[in-house]
């Protein structure tokens, strides 16, 4: 057997996706031009489906700050910070974070996924246990499984059954840990954080929150559902990325655990690979400025996921439970749910395709986030693009509500 | 077919009808991914059910050890046993 054999069925479910269009895995852009539009094919489109949710990439205090720092600090680490040292960069970062979320500590890694993966794999070991949303994101399950914990799946977004479980584990020895998101990336539902918090405290587990979406997005100054539902003091560790609102890269940890800066030395997705560059760092820490500051960006940001969600459910689409910067809008099937894709490609709307078993439900999706950088003139053609391409496909049954100009 | 008798197989086979929506036939010789066609995530549903079914935890990562439905079987009868 040749080594990449044991991936057949993924290679041969790629290649009959890769038949029947162009390929949604590999999409290339000729160029992007702004936090919402990019060139693919030579033609102008309207990017949907980046995760930019504060149209931050293009922000031109992020991009001084950041040029200056790769002037200043050059263009790489070149190695970890345990091995190489801080720079400067990192730890006014650490504390402009520490400061944000009012908590103790805080520890900058590489990528959001690494963050992930490295505490789920060192904040609980062997005996311990941790209780995962179905639903969690890979990083989540891949930190899981990286650890020694013995790890028990919960309901989505279920806090009943998360007691349930909790109450098989409550004899068993070691501590356990809850895990869940802030919103889920898929469709953009929002854990149901106050209950799970009250099921928490009365079984003794401590509680995480991956914020990855919902930081500047959720709570009065930005710092998310925990901050949105008043439950703060009862998380006990939040994690993030710098790859969606703050729009560059990197992943974080916060928190108020007596000791938390153990981690440095024992948590390896920390402590084996090389930190973030001056220039991602720099523009990282402008861009945490700007979440505070600037309160209108997220009220922008709402305003268009209304536009969105309202158009697109009024049509008569699939849409999730909630209006959120999320808007997934469920396909009957994969080759519709590609064909549409396709389809809207052409048409100049870019989002993302998501099949299963990424997906909730095996259902597949057509996967939007909006940004505040969006126009409502942007929002409004990508409306009409949706109604026009659905239409085809035989998704809406009813008279035509927007003219396609 | 071999006639089931043990009734967690026969569990495990019902706990996937549930996820998969579909009817099951299995015995404890049944690869589940490869005769049941059950990959990884479904699986981890499958045992969710299971879990209700018996009242325990199953922890996931102890999945690693099984490719038949006899493996996931005596898993939770082992788990049961412990208990
Ligand atoms: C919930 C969640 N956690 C973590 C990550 C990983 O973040 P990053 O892309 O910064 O590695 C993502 C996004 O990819 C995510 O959706």
């Amino acid at each position: 057997m040749a080594l990449l054999d044991r991936h057949a069925a993924s290679r041969d479910a790629y290649q009959a996706i890769r038949q029947a269009s162009a390929d949604p895995f590999s999409v290339r852009f000729d160029s992007v031009i702004s936090p919402t539009e990019g060139v693919i094919n030579g033609q102008r489109t309207i990017l949907l489906g980046t995760n930019n949710y504060l149209g931050l990439t293009f922000d031109p205090d992020c991009i001084e700050d950041s040029v200056r720092a790769v002037r200043e600090g050059g263009t790489g680490t070149t190695g970890s910070r345990i091995a190489n040292g801080s720079y400067d960069g990192h730890v006014t970062l650490e504390t402009a974070l520490k400061a944000y979320y009012n908590r103790r500590h805080a520890m900058v890694f590489t990528t959001g996924y690494q963050a992930n993966l490295g505490v789920l794999s060192s904040l609980v070991g062997r005996d311990d246990h941790l209780l995962l949303d179905a639903d969690s994101h890979a990083s989540i399950y891949d930190g899981a499984r990286m650890g020694h914990a013995e790890v028990t799946r919960f309901r989505h977004n279920d806090p009943e059954d998360l007691y349930k479980r909790l109450r098989r584990l409550k004899d068993a020895p070691g501590e356990k840990l809850i895990v869940v998101e802030g919103i889920y990336s898929m469709v953009g539902d929002v854990a149901p954080l106050k209950e799970i918090v009250a099921v928490k405290r009365e079984m003794g587990a401590y509680l995480l929150v991956d914020e990855a979406h919902s930081m500047g997005v959720l709570g009065a100054n930005g710092r998310g559902l925990a901050e949105e539902a008043g439950v703060e003091a009862d998380v006990d560790v939040i994690v993030g990325t710098f790859s969606k609102s703050l729009g560059s890269v990197g992943g974080f940890v916060v928190s108020d655990m007596e000791g938390f800066d153990v981690m440095r030395v024992v948590c390896r997705p920390y402590m084996f690979t090389a930190s973030l560059p001056p220039a991602v760092v720099a523009s990282t820490v402008t861009a945490l400025r700007k979440v505070q500051e600037t309160p209108a960006l997220r009220h922008k940001l709402h305003a268009n996921a209304k536009h969105l969600y309202d158009g697109l459910t009024n049509l008569g689409l699939a849409t999730g439970p909630n209006c959120s910067p999320i808007v997934a809008v469920t396909m009957p099937d994969q080759a519709v749910a590609i064909g549409m894709w396709n389809t809207l490609l052409q048409n100049g709307v870019y989002l993302n395709l998501a099949l299963p078993p990424a997906t909730p439900d095996n259902r597949p999706l057509l996967r939007s986030s909006v940004s505040a950088a969006h126009t409502p003139e942007q929002i409004e053609r990508v409306l009409e693009v949706m109604e026009k391409v659905s239409r085809e496909f035989g998704l809406l049954k009813d008279e035509p509500k927007r003219a396609l100009a | 077919m071999d006639l089931i008798t043990n009734p967690t197989v026969l569990e495990v086979a019902r706990a996937a009808e549930v996820v998969l929506g579909r009817s099951v036939h299995v015995t404890a010789a049944s690869d589940i991914s490869r005769d049941l066609a059950v990959d990884s995530l479904a699986l981890m549903n499958i045992v969710m059910e299971l879990e209700d079914r018996f009242d325990i935890s199953i922890p996931i990562d102890r999945l690693s050890e099984v490719q038949t439905v006899g493996d996931l079987s005596s898993l939770i009868d082992n788990i049961r046993n412990k208990a």
